[in-house]
């Protein structure tokens, strides 16, 4: 018995790595599909994670939420997205970032912060799984630095996604999910907020034409073009 | 005892690193649907150097011409770092696994020298390239060593590996990362695909050939031997220190047999692996090699940062 609750406890800390690592990546993603195919792999180890709680906890609750977060979070919302990039024709364009590895080194140094502030926790808390605050914090603000570095709101919506994959995933392996009704509900709004994402993708491209929110802060008489060239002209002129 | 097998072991990673390219060409080759060349072609290749006139440029320092030999005893002393078949042995107990660095690094440099030598365009070309890379793999790989070293508290290869052996079958998280990050190292300062490609002579894109094309003869057989050897090194290196199975921990035949097997066995699978990502990724513009490496440094830092995160609290 105890050799198997420390094997559990291993899977799940791989599971927590390998989640954050997912994270991580999609950091430097700058391919809107890719980054939609990674946030599904995250959904997948999520998915994975719950089963495994499920069965070696006997909670049969997460079974649920389990086959919910496969069905929403690796094929209808990365289905959606997909089906959304094909129909804007954006799976050719770059979300390019500015400076990758400032933006990874970045996120290193959140997960430093993460670990620090999660520090007394650890100390008081007696559960075996209390080392995965920490990582999946971590995970939670690299999903809002997702949402800060990328420029497009494709990107943005699937950093959104990111930090509600890290609180689920906190929720799964800290306390053993939360009441069924809760999570349903969180599923519920995960599903309508990505097809209110969806519509608004399309308003926002009718109005400027472009995905890129960076051109919503310009006025409305400039155009993208415009906003993009006095991007490059230096500093400080 | 152990000094004979310490010997054997070192003339065995020697004298396997060719066959080790062979086995690569020929997989690659299947891959690609051609007719792959017999698996012993690496060895007729360095015999037909062997037997060629060296011819020297005219105004050639002593630098080009100790270089070979240099870089080749340099790799053949690494070699003795790294456990092949067994744990225990004399030499790796020696050296620890940041003298690898150095002794990879030295190497580097006199390469770097003699590209620079001959004065050539293209043998400064790719010592700048060369050096370009280097300094940024080296963090790179000296983070993984680190790594290795705070989760087993010792940077000494042979007993970190012993250390691992006697360990359950655990999952170490930061280990994958370790492990990746030393791949992306690896890849680089062997000079494969997606960072160099070592079956092509483009001006464009060469780095380890730019800085070899003068040499001919012995030298360049010694140079090209002693880059076989470094390959094989660094598979060894991440088959033993993250796949540690099978390494035999006694000098008695059998134990050492079934580590001969399991090497084989590995470094076959991971030659398969390397393959598989050759073709399916193209050679990448030398000014993301920055970019590259930096991941594979992240990776070994998130590595770290894991193992204080999840493994130690």
């Amino acid at each position: 018995m105890q050799t198997l609750s420390s094997l559990y406890d291993q899977i799940v800390f791989l599971l927590a790595a390998l989640i954050l690592f997912t994270s991580f990546v999609m950091l430097a993603q700058t391919r809107l599909i890719s980054l939609v195919n990674l946030f599904a792999l995250q959904g997948l180890l999520l998915a994975v994670t719950t089963v495994l709680v499920a069965v070696v906890q006997e909670t049969a609750h997460l079974l649920v939420s389990a086959g919910l977060t496969l069905a929403l979070k690796v094929l209808l919302i990365p289905g959606l997205l997909h089906y959304l990039i094909l129909r804007m024709e954006l799976h050719r364009t770059e979300d390019p970032i500015r400076r990758p590895l400032g933006l990874l080194l970045g996120a290193a140094s959140l997960m430093v912060f993460s670990y620090y502030t999660i520090l007394p926790v650890v100390h008081l808390s007696l559960l075996a799984t209390r080392n995965l605050i920490a990582a999946s914090s971590a995970s939670f603000l690299l999903g809002m630095l997702l949402m800060i570095s990328h420029r497009q709101a494709v990107s943005q919506v699937v950093g959104f996604m990111t930090m509600e994959n890290a609180l689920f995933f906190l929720a799964v392996v800290s306390t053993y999910g939360m009441p069924l009704v809760v999570e349903l509900g969180i599923a519920f709004d995960v599903m309508v907020a990505a097809v209110i994402f969806g519509v608004f993708f399309f308003h926002i491209r009718e109005s400027i034409d472009s995905l890129d929110v960076d051109a919503l802060s310009a006025l409305s008489e400039s155009t993208v073009e415009e906003i993009q060239q006095g991007e490059n002209l230096p500093q400080g002129e | 005892m152990a000094w004979l097998v310490n010997v054997l072991q070192i003339v065995l990673f020697v004298a396997a690193s060719p066959l080790l390219v062979g086995w690569i060409k020929k997989l690659k080759c299947w891959s690609q649907n051609r007719r792959a060349p017999s698996i012993l072609q690496p060895y007729r290749d360095l015999a037909k150097l062997l037997r060629k006139e060296t011819v020297v440029p005219e105004r050639a320092s002593w630098v080009f011409r100790l270089s070979p030999y240099l870089i080749f005893a340099v790799a053949v002393l690494a070699c003795a770092i790294v456990p092949l078949l067994a744990v225990h042995l004399p030499t790796a107990a020696l050296a620890d696994v940041i003298v690898l660095v150095g002794f990879l690094a030295l190497a580097r440099f006199f390469q770097a020298l003699a590209g620079l030598d001959v004065g050539t365009a293209f043998g400064g070309m790719g010592s700048s390239r060369e050096m370009t890379i280097a300094s940024l793999a080296e963090p790179a790989m000296l983070m993984v060593v680190f790594t290795l070293a705070v989760s087993m508290g010792t940077t000494n290869l042979a007993s970190a590996i012993e250390t691992l052996l006697h360990q359950l079958p655990l999952i170490r998280p930061s280990f994958v990362f370790a492990a990746l990050g030393l791949a992306l190292v690896a890849v680089a300062e062997t000079g494969r695909i997606p960072v160099d490609n070592p079956a092509t002579h483009l001006e464009l894109t060469m780095i380890h050939e730019a800085m070899i094309l003068e040499y001919s003869g012995h030298h360049l057989a010694l140079i090209e031997w002693a880059a076989q050897i470094r390959l094989m090194l660094y598979g060894a290196l991440l088959v033993n220190v993250f796949l540690p199975w099978g390494l035999a921990e006694s000098f008695d035949p059998s134990s050492l047999g079934l580590g001969l097997l399991a090497i084989a066995v590995k470094l076959g699978g991971l030659a398969g692996l390397l393959v598989l990502v050759e073709i399916l990724l193209a050679k990448m513009r030398l000014f993301r090699a920055p970019q590259f490496l930096g991941f594979a440094y992240l990776l070994a830092l998130v590595g770290m940062l894991i193992h204080v995160i999840l493994e130690v609290g």
